[in-house]
């Protein structure tokens, strides 16, 4: 018989090891059920081949609005047809609106944003250089990176940038009553309606929104209200994941000198690539399960799925699992970390994850070299971390230099 | 007598492509994605042997298990 192990979930990290995985009960086993706030068991998948077989399989569906469906909290359950964007959908629904965004965050157009991204990166940094200590740098770096960049990627135009920011930090941010994130939701839905039907009468600016207005909206495959959802899903997507890895990085980095060194003396550019692969893999920020409903009876690891029940799939469980990385406790930078499953796996693997890596790599090469001395201004221990949030992180990094 | 060398076929399903990026990234000369839409294509369906590797890479890594190997 299946047991049911009991503990409340989400499980938060712990606040003396914050940058280890939250305890999943015994780690690395068969799947098995978890009990949830709302008395239902679904299964809880942790060890990395069950992670990947099941995110690949098309049998376990995401969409929240099919019974048996995992949701975290009532609200969450009662926002279910809400919650039906391009990251809860099936194919070939789901398969639809991903090819109409897939061109614009391809390798080799996103590699061409380099020269861009490394602007971004060296004229925030020449502004917290100039700035008192100790100084941010999650709102002189790792959040402001990520909107500049998306903005790019959307074609956001430089005067709008700073409301965009504005808005885009509202709507993600955690002090905010849920009367002023609804207030900025609205108005970054209406902003980019407005954006969307502005580029849809101009001449084509090669940017994403204006293609999905050239593209999209003229052929009436999209209403201009649908793109800026989409645009919007993705910045979300985009901004609070970057934002905390670059946070959680640096943080991680400046715990492991030895391995610091090793990726602010290198002139190699596939030494930094290394060490954000293992970035990914060892912080995994995206955290606490991505939610699966099967459509299906589904056999995995020595376990039957039946049709109807709920899964919890880990991912930061699974890059931890020893099976798959040897030593995978361990921050090692010159580890092959391919295959983590911090980006998810299956259709719904990370769209953005190029742009992600260009990011980091970018910052991973140009903070620690300009910054050699860049230390952290208060205990690692009582770093505000986001524990109780989605998307890892720490909400703020005093550091001074 | 030595073993005849086995070639390696590539396949590759474009219905299933998510245009997640990873063969490219991993065998750059074996795939490569439209400029249209970012779907995979496939350059050479029987690469060199000495791409075994970085195309069993990009299999594996393929988020949609839309690339098939066989030998």
């Amino acid at each position: 018989m299946t047991e049911t192990i009991e503990f409340d979930f989400p499980p938060n990290r712990d606040a003396m090891c914050p940058i280890e995985p939250a305890r999943y009960g015994e780690m690395g086993g068969h799947p098995k059920r978890v009990r949830f706030w709302d008395g239902s068991t679904p299964w809880l998948i942790t060890r990395y081949q069950d992670v990947h077989d099941i995110l690949a399989d098309a049998r376990a569906s995401s969409d929240p609005t099919i019974p048996g469906y995992p949701d975290f909290t009532a609200a969450s359950a009662a926002a279910a047809e809400q919650r039906r964007t391009i990251v809860a959908l099936d194919d070939p629904e789901h398969a639809v609106l991903r090819r109409m965004l897939i061109a614009d965050f391809m390798p080799k157009r996103i590699e061409a944003m380099r020269p861009t991204v490394q602007a971004i990166v060296d004229s925030l940094i020449d502004d917290m250089l100039a700035g008192p200590q100790p100084a941010d740098l999650v709102s002189a770096l790792a959040l402001p990176v990520p909107s500049l960049v998306i903005c790019e990627v959307l074609g956001v135009p430089a005067t709008e940038r700073e409301r965009f920011q504005h808005l885009a930090g509202v709507t993600g941010a955690t002090e905010a009553t849920v009367t002023e994130v609804v207030a900025a939701h609205d108005e970054l839905i209406a902003f980019l309606t407005d954006l969307t039907l502005e580029k849809a009468s101009s001449v084509p600016t090669g940017d994403l929104l204006s293609r999905l207005a050239h593209e999209q909206l003229t052929t009436g495959a999209l209403s201009a209200n649908e793109i800026a959802k989409l645009a919007k899903v993705l910045l979300i997507a985009g901004h609070d994941t970057s934002a905390g890895m670059i946070g959680l990085g640096t943080v991680a980095l400046l715990k492991n000198p030895d391995q610091l060194k090793i990726v602010r003396d290198s002139q190699d550019p596939r030494v930094v690539s290394s060490a954000v692969e293992e970035l990914l893999r060892y912080l995994t920020i995206v955290h606490r399960g991505r939610r699966r409903v099967a459509l299906e009876d589904i056999e995995l690891g020595g376990e039957l799925i039946r049709a109807g029940e709920g899964m919890i799939v880990v991912l930061e469980t699974a890059n931890r699992d020893e099976q798959q990385f040897k030593n995978a406790n361990v921050l090692d930078v010159q580890r092959d970390s391919h295959g983590h499953m911090a980006f998810g796996f299956g259709i719904h693997q990370c769209l953005g994850q190029s742009l992600a890596r260009l990011e980091l790599e970018v910052v991973n090469s140009t903070l620690f070299r300009r910054i050699p001395t860049l230390a952290l201004a208060v205990p690692y221990e009582s770093l505000p971390y986001r524990h109780d949030q989605f998307n890892y992180g720490v909400h703020c990094l005093p550091v001074t230099w | 007598m030595a073993e005849k060398e086995v070639q390696m076929r590539v396949q590759l399903d474009q219905e299933k492509c998510v245009g997640a990026g990873q063969c490219v990234m991993n065998a750059p000369s074996v795939f490569d994605q439209r400029d249209s839409d970012g779907i995979a294509v496939l350059l050479n369906n029987e690469p060199a042997s000495d791409l075994d590797a970085d195309v069993r890479t990009a299999a594996a890594l393929c988020p949609a298990l839309a690339i098939q190997l066989s030998d």
